[in-house]
């Protein structure tokens, strides 16, 4: 009979990944977030971790928020503080896969000393930076990843600072996985977290939204979508670029890509194997599963 | 709250001739701590160092961080990846320690950070005493927060308060400090380390009951929220931004009330059981000195000349100086002439001894900026003019 309906029961497919009682996010609409946080969902969906053993980190910002919206042990920190926060965590507890998620400003501006000591300490933890060009949660002022020209608050007659390329920063510093995309490259990113999560040791990716209501409107750049496609139709693959060529202008070409992916051992590992060759069998080694 | 031996790993029982710093590094080890992440500041890294020697034979993890900033945030993620955490600093890096250990206060973090005070402000005198920080430990994180805070006077209570200092983080899950300075810091005296089977040791809140009901700030009896730990599966949510039970963001004025209300509360409804001191001859007393740390020994000598010149003085001895023992200063304030108040800084405690007085009697400050530890003359001068 044409009344008889089979009943389905309406649920988001990342249910089971998101704390839904928290649901609607602040986000603004056209914000890269969404596509991020979705990104993030299936690449963890994809993997075999033991979900119970993620442990999701963030700063303060707009993508600081993300913490308190993944239903994973979960931790919205301080401006700057994400990777210290992980890294203490990480060592009192080896078993945890940490992932530190995360805005430009927050990383690379406030927080670019523990950046660069997490990598060169080859920290086991992934660290995704959503840049957007600007910090967004306070109202558009320029920042450490704004490109040269570019219009913000506090940047009112356009942006004359020289300003970080992060694969760059990243690989210089040591990271054993370096890989920037764009939000729209929603399947890549998805891909790359994935990888990502497999490796040990300090893994980096950026990933390039637009900031719709502040850095967009603005500059004048249009609405969230033409500018996600914006920096999607003027990405170019290059793998394994050289990061040095990597610095993005104002409405420039992004090169985007995996661009290192090698392998050396983490803090607790030379931390384990160095102690045990001084000191012989009076160390404990630490953290490592007992037989 | 459930009490256990201390781990027989970490205890290096016997008499030892340690200085304070060091003594700090052992009752942490003692107190079952095994993570320490710090930065190099003088007069406090022969604790870091001491730690990070001893460490490796023990188990557990030292890491010397990028700054103290990145120390205090480590511990509060070390703390929420199950273990206790622990560092130590000084004036410069006491200041940068201040916005993470709201972070450890508003997340209800247990953790415990000494802070061997030198001459301030700015880089002061990094060599020398001082006691410049006693406010800024009680008011120095913005926001309104309550912790507490001891004050050791000898490298023997280095060790001995060290271990109740993790007891009362684990207690109340609050930052917890060890306010002592150089010269207690830097002095070398007898430390008895007793065998780990003497030492009490205050675990963790472990919560036990039904991963679904699990509420990170939902207060137990006592006002203290149960504890889980990153990776056994509750899938929690804390952050550093006022909260509801859940441990989400509230953002507005009644969840402001209930989350920094609390924060006060449990400490200072809990007071009484955690505020210690030490008195002497103070039924009789005219004139009471108060003082802490590496003051507190040298007002003894101050306190003997007066009483041989036959001046009623009675001594008060901060143990705890956060929460401050308001109710004996006012109990005593009725009863005697003054209170005088030697501290290596313009002032600062004598601002709460006035405060606890209520009028009754007056605080004389010995004030001394520092560098240098008082002339018990100077102090004994001062308890003269008093008892007039």
């Amino acid at each position: 009979m044409n009344e008889e309906y089979c009943e389905v029961e309406e649920k988001n497919p990342m249910e089971e990944f998101l704390r839904m009682d928290r649901i609607p996010h602040i986000w603004c609409p056209g914000c890269g977030l969404g596509t991020v946080v979705t990104s993030f969902v299936e690449a963890v969906r994809k993997s075999d971790l033991d979900l119970d053993k993620l442990a999701v980190v963030s700063g303060i910002g707009c993508t600081g928020r993300i913490a308190g919206y993944v239903k994973f042990d979960s931790f919205h920190s301080t401006h700057g503080r994400a990777l210290p926060f992980a890294t203490g965590l990480k060592l009192a507890n080896p078993d945890l896969k940490v992932v530190v998620i995360s805005g430009d400003g927050d990383i690379h501006g406030i927080g670019g000393n523990h950046f660069i000591h997490a990598a060169r300490r080859n920290m086991d933890m992934l660290v995704i930076c959503v840049n957007n060009f600007n910090y967004a949660m306070t109202g558009g002022q320029v920042a450490a990843t704004t490109p040269k020209l570019a219009n913000l608050s506090t940047a009112p007659y356009g942006n004359f600072e020289y300003s970080f390329s992060l694969p760059y920063l990243a690989d210089a510093c040591g990271a054993t996985y370096v890989a920037r995309w764009t939000a729209l490259h929603l399947r890549r990113v998805t891909r790359s977290i994935q990888e990502a999560l497999q490796k040990r040791g300090f893994s980096y990716i950026e990933v390039i939204t637009p900031c719709v209501t502040l850095y967009a409107r603005r500059n004048r750049l249009g609405d969230g979508l033409s500018l996600l496609k914006y920096y999607y139709d003027n990405a170019e693959i290059q793998h394994g670029a050289d990061t040095r060529t990597l610095d993005i202008g104002y409405q420039g070409k992004i090169i985007i890509g995996k661009f290192i992916d090698r392998e050396k051992p983490t803090f607790l590992d030379c931390m384990n194997e160095h102690l045990a060759k001084v000191l012989g069998d009076k160390y404990q080694r630490y953290g490592e599963p007992h037989d | 709250m459930k009490k256990v031996k201390a781990d027989p790993k970490g205890v290096l029982t016997g008499a030892h001739y340690l200085d304070g710093d060091f003594a700090i590094a052992e009752g942490g080890l003692a107190a079952g701590c095994r993570f320490f992440a710090g930065y190099p500041i003088t007069p406090s890294t022969e604790t870091a160092e001491r730690f990070v020697e001893r460490i490796p034979f023990v188990g557990g993890v030292f890491i010397q961080m990028e700054d103290e900033i990145a120390s205090i945030t480590a511990l509060i993620g070390a703390v929420w990846g199950g273990q206790k955490a622990m560092t130590v600093t000084s004036g410069p890096g006491f200041s940068l320690m201040m916005e993470n250990i709201g972070l450890a206060a508003m997340m209800e973090t247990p953790l415990v950070i000494a802070n061997v005070q030198r001459g301030g402000p700015s880089t002061g005198l990094p060599t020398l005493v001082g006691q410049g920080d006693m406010m800024q430990v009680r008011w120095g994180s913005h926001g309104d927060i309550k912790i507490i805070a001891l004050a050791p006077d000898s490298p023997q209570e280095c060790f001995d308060l060290t271990i109740e200092a993790f007891n009362l983080s684990e207690m109340y899950r609050v930052p917890t400090f060890i306010m002592t300075d150089e010269c207690v810091g830097h002095m070398h005296e007898k430390v008895v380390i007793p065998p780990a089977d003497k030492i009490e040791i205050v675990e963790r809140k472990w919560y036990e009951g039904p991963k679904d009901k699990y509420l990170p700030y939902k207060p137990d009896k006592d006002l203290v929220p149960f504890m889980v730990k990153a990776g056994d599966g509750y899938r929690f949510h804390t952050t550093g931004l006022t909260h509801d039970e859940r441990g989400y963001p509230a953002i507005n004025a009644e969840a402001q009330d209930w989350c920094v209300r609390h924060l006060n509360d449990k400490i200072t409804k809990n007071a009484d059981k955690i505020i210690r001191f030490e008195e002497d001859q103070t039924h009789n007393a005219e004139i009471v000195v108060i003082s802490y740390g590496i003051t507190s020994r040298v007002a003894v000598k101050a306190v003997q000349m007066a009483r041989k010149a036959g001046i009623k003085v009675g001594t008060l001895r901060l143990i705890t100086c956060w929460p401050f023992p308001e109710k004996r200063i006012k109990e005593l304030a009725g009863k005697i002439k003054a209170f005088v108040v030697p501290e290596l800084n313009y002032g600062q405690m004598a601002l709460e001894v006035e405060r606890a007085s209520a009028g009754k009697a007056p605080a004389v400050r010995v004030s001394h900026m520092g560098g240098w530890v008082h002339d018990p003359e100077d102090i004994l001068k001062v308890i003269k003019e008093a008892a007039k």
